[in-house]
C-alpha cells in the first residue's frame, strides 16, 4: 500500500472528498471540499474519479513525503510548492518519488488549495465518506507524524499535465436564485444589496463566509422572528447583526436567520476562494437562467480534461534530468499506440 | 406587511407554500410559526414525498417545513412543482397521525449545579423558581419535532408557555455533548459541542449522534422524551453505561 507521510501541516489541512449527500433530514450536512471544482480539476490532471479524496489546505500547506513512488495535482487556491527544493508548478500534474519531499507553503491568491494523489487518499470512509466534517465531530485535521494511505494508481506514468484553472481567486460577480425568504425583505433593501460591494470579512471557514456591507446593516421585515428552516450551502443568512453570512459546504443543517437568496452551485467557489479583503457583488438569475447556467457547469466540469496541456518545463529547473529520454529519434515514431 | 394570519387554516394563510430553494431544491412550507399541525404535515408529507415522488434526491423536514432535492439533470423544476402540488392536494396533510415506530425515552438529566450552570437563570427567565422550573421539564413528556442543525440533534417540544423565553443574545462559547437546553417552548439536547444561544439547564450522558455505530443517528422525529432529574453524583455512573447513558426505551402504541 502506498502512503504519504506528513512531516509538517498548517492547521487547516484535512482530509476532503465529495462529502456525505443523504444525511441532511439526520442533522448532518453533506460537507466535502470547500471548492468542488478544484477536486474535479485534480481528479482531471490525473485522470481519476472526482470522488477520490484530496488534502484540502486552507491558507497554507505542509511538507510531505512520498513512502513509494506517486503521482501528485495541485488544483484550486495556487501555492508556493516545491519538490525537493525545485520549485513545481501549481494547477498540474507531477511525479513525486519515493523519498521526495514535497513542500507547500501559503496561498497566493484565493483560500483553499488541493493536493491530489494518484489513486486517491485511502483513509477510512465514515458514513459514507473520508471527508473531515469537524462542525460534526467526524475526522480531525491532519497532523504532522500522521501517514496517510494512499490507493492503487490505474495511471502511474501519466504526468506533467497542466490545467488553466476558472479564475475565482479574487472574488467577483456573484449570482443568487431568490428563495422562500426573498420576500421579507422590502425592495429598497433587495436593491441596496445588489448594488452594495461587500468586502470577504476575515472571518469566514467551511462553514460561511461573513461580508462586510459598505454601509448600513440590512434588516428583514421579519426580523428575528422567523421560524427555523432548512438551510443548505449558498444561502446567504442575514445574521442578527445585519451582516450577510454565505453558507458553505459544513454549515448546519437548519438555521432561524432570514436569507436573501442562494448562491448558484456554479458561483459558489467564487465565494468560498474569495479572499479577506476581496469585492464580491451580488446579482439575481432568473430560474430557467439559473437552471441553464448551471447545467452548462456541470457539461463543463464534465469534461475539463479536453482541456489539459502538455506542461512545458525548463530544462534549466529538471534536477534529474540525464535520467530523461531525451532523444525522440531513438524509436521509429510510428510503434502502435 | 406580513398578512395577517387566516386561523381558519391549519398553517395560516397561503400556507402549504411551494418555493425553491437553490438550483436543485424545492421548500414545501406548511407554516409560518411551530403548530402541532404544521409539525405532523411536515413529518407525514416528507414520509410520503420519498416513496411517491420519483425525482426526489433526499428529504429533510424543519420544524414546519419539508426541503425536496431533485436531480436537475433528470427532473425540471416545473415538472417537481406539478409532483409536489399533485401530492400536496391528496390528503389533508395537517391531520395526518404521527409516524409509525414510535418511542418513549427517558434520559437520566442532572438538572442545575455546575453541571448545567444556567438553570436559575433560565427559571427566571421563565418566571419560576428552580425547582418549578426542574419539576415543570421533567413533567413535561416533549416530542422531537425535527432533528436539524447538528447530527441526530433533537427539538423537542412544546414546554408550558411560560418558557416562551428568548435565547440569550450573547452567545455560550462552548457547550458540552449531552447539553440539555431550552428556550422558546423548546428543548435541544446537544449530540456534538459547540457554541449556542441556548440555555443550559440540564446534563446528561446521552450520545444523540454515534458515527461508528450501526445506529449513528439513535433520535427520530416524532419520538417522545422524558428528562428524570438525578443527583449529579450520578452523572459519571450514566457515562460509565455506554452511549444510552442510562436512557430506557420502550415503544409507543
Amino acid at each position: 500500500m502506498s502512503a504519504l507521510r506528513v512531516l509538517r501541516a498548517g492547521p487547516g489541512v484535512t482530509v476532503q472528498d465529495m462529502g456525505r449527500p443523504g444525511y441532511l433530514g439526520f442533522g448532518l450536512s453533506r460537507g466535502g471540499a470547500a471548492d468542488r471544482l478544484a477536486l474535479s480539476e485534480g481528479a482531471a490532471l490525473l485522470g481519476q474519479d472526482t470522488d477520490l479524496a484530496a488534502l484540502e489546505m486552507a491558507g497554507f500547506g505542509g511538507v510531505f513525503e512520498a513512502m513509494q513512488d506517486l503521482r501528485i495535482a495541485l488544483s484550486g487556491a495556487p501555492m508556493s510548492a516545491s519538490i525537493d527544493g525545485t520549485r513545481i508548478a501549481w494547477n498540474a500534474s507531477h511525479a513525486l518519488p519515493q523519498g521526495a519531499r514535497l513542500e507547500i507553503g501559503g496561498v497566493t491568491a484565493g483560500c483553499y488549495g488541493y493536493l491530489h494523489v494518484g489513486g486517491g487518499f485511502d483513509t477510512p470512509i465514515r458514513l459514507g465518506s473520508r471527508a473531515a466534517h469537524l462542525a460534526a465531530g467526524l475526522g480531525t485535521p491532519v497532523a504532522a507524524g500522521q501517514i496517510l494511505s494512499v490507493g492503487v494508481d490505474p495511471k502511474p506514468d501519466r504526468v506533467g499535465l497542466c490545467l488553466d484553472p476558472d479564475p475565482r481567486f479574487e472574488g467577483g460577480r456573484v449570482r443568487l436564485l431568490a428563495g422562500p425568504q426573498t420576500r421579507l425583505f422590502s425592495s429598497d433593501e433587495l436593491a441596496r444589496f445588489l448594488s452594495d460591494p461587500f468586502r470577504r470579512d476575515t472571518r469566514g471557514n467551511r462553514m460561511g463566509v461573513r461580508l462586510i456591507p459598505s454601509d448600513a446593516p440590512y434588516a428583514s421585515q421579519a426580523g428575528l422572528s422567523v421560524l427555523s428552516e432548512v438551510v443548505v450551502p449558498g444561502d446567504v443568512q442575514i445574521t442578527g447583526d445585519g451582516t450577510p453570512f454565505v453558507l458553505m459546504t459544513e454549515c448546519q443543517t437548519t438555521g432561524g436567520y432570514p436569507r436573501i437568496g442562494t448562491v448558484l452551485a456554479a458561483d459558489l467557489p467564487r465565494v468560498a476562494q474569495a479572499p479577506a479583503g476581496a469585492t464580491l457583488r451580488f446579482e439575481f438569475a432568473e430560474t430557467e437562467t439559473a437552471s441553464r447556467i448551471e447545467a452548462a457547469e456541470a457539461r463543463r466540469i464534465a469534461t475539463l480534461r479536453n482541456r489539459l496541456r502538455r506542461l512545458i518545463r525548463d530544462p534549466a529547473e529538471i534536477r534529474d534530468l540525464l535520467s530523461y529520454q531525451l532523444i525522440s529519434g531513438a524509436i521509429a515514431g510510428n510503434e502502435p499506440g | 406587511m406580513a398578512a395577517p394570519r387566516d386561523t381558519t387554516r391549519p398553517g395560516g394563510a397561503g400556507f402549504p407554500r411551494l418555493d425553491p430553494l437553490g438550483s436543485d431544491g424545492l421548500l414545501v412550507g406548511f407554516g409560518d410559526r411551530l403548530s402541532e399541525a404544521a409539525n405532523r404535515a411536515a413529518l407525514a408529507f416528507r414520509a410520503a414525498a420519498d416513496t411517491a415522488l420519483p425525482g426526489v434526491a433526499e428529504s429533510s423536514t424543519s420544524l414546519a417545513s419539508v426541503y425536496l432535492r431533485y436531480d436537475p439533470s433528470a427532473t425540471g423544476l416545473a415538472d417537481m412543482r406539478a409532483a409536489v402540488e399533485a401530492l400536496l392536494a391528496q390528503r389533508d396533510w395537517y391531520g395526518a397521525d404521527l409516524p409509525p415506530g414510535r418511542r418513549l425515552i427517558r434520559i437520566p438529566t442532572v438538572f442545575g449545579t455546575d453541571l448545567a450552570p444556567q438553570l436559575a437563570e433560565a427559571a427566571e427567565a421563565a418566571g419560576l423558581t428552580p425547582d418549578a422550573a426542574i419539576r415543570s421539564i421533567a413533567e413535561t413528556r416533549v416530542r422531537v419535532q425535527t432533528i436539524g442543525f447538528a447530527p441526530g440533534q433533537p427539538y423537542l417540544g412544546e414546554l408550558p408557555p411560560a418558557w416562551d423565553i428568548p435565547r440569550q443574545s450573547r452567545l455560550t462559547e462552548r457547550i458540552p455533548v449531552g447539553a440539555l437546553t431550552v428556550a422558546i417552548r423548546q428543548l435541544v439536547l446537544f449530540s456534538v459541542s459547540t457554541p449556542t444561544g441556548w440555555r443550559h439547564v440540564g446534563q446528561t450522558a446521552f450520545r444523540a449522534f454515534r458515527p461508528d455505530s450501526d445506529t449513528p443517528f439513535v433520535l427520530r422525529a416524532g419520538d417522545e422524551v422524558e428528562f428524570v432529574p438525578v443527583p449529579a453524583d450520578m452523572l459519571d455512573g450514566l457515562c460509565d453505561q455506554g452511549p444510552d447513558g442510562g436512557a430506557a426505551f420502550e415503544p409507543l402504541p
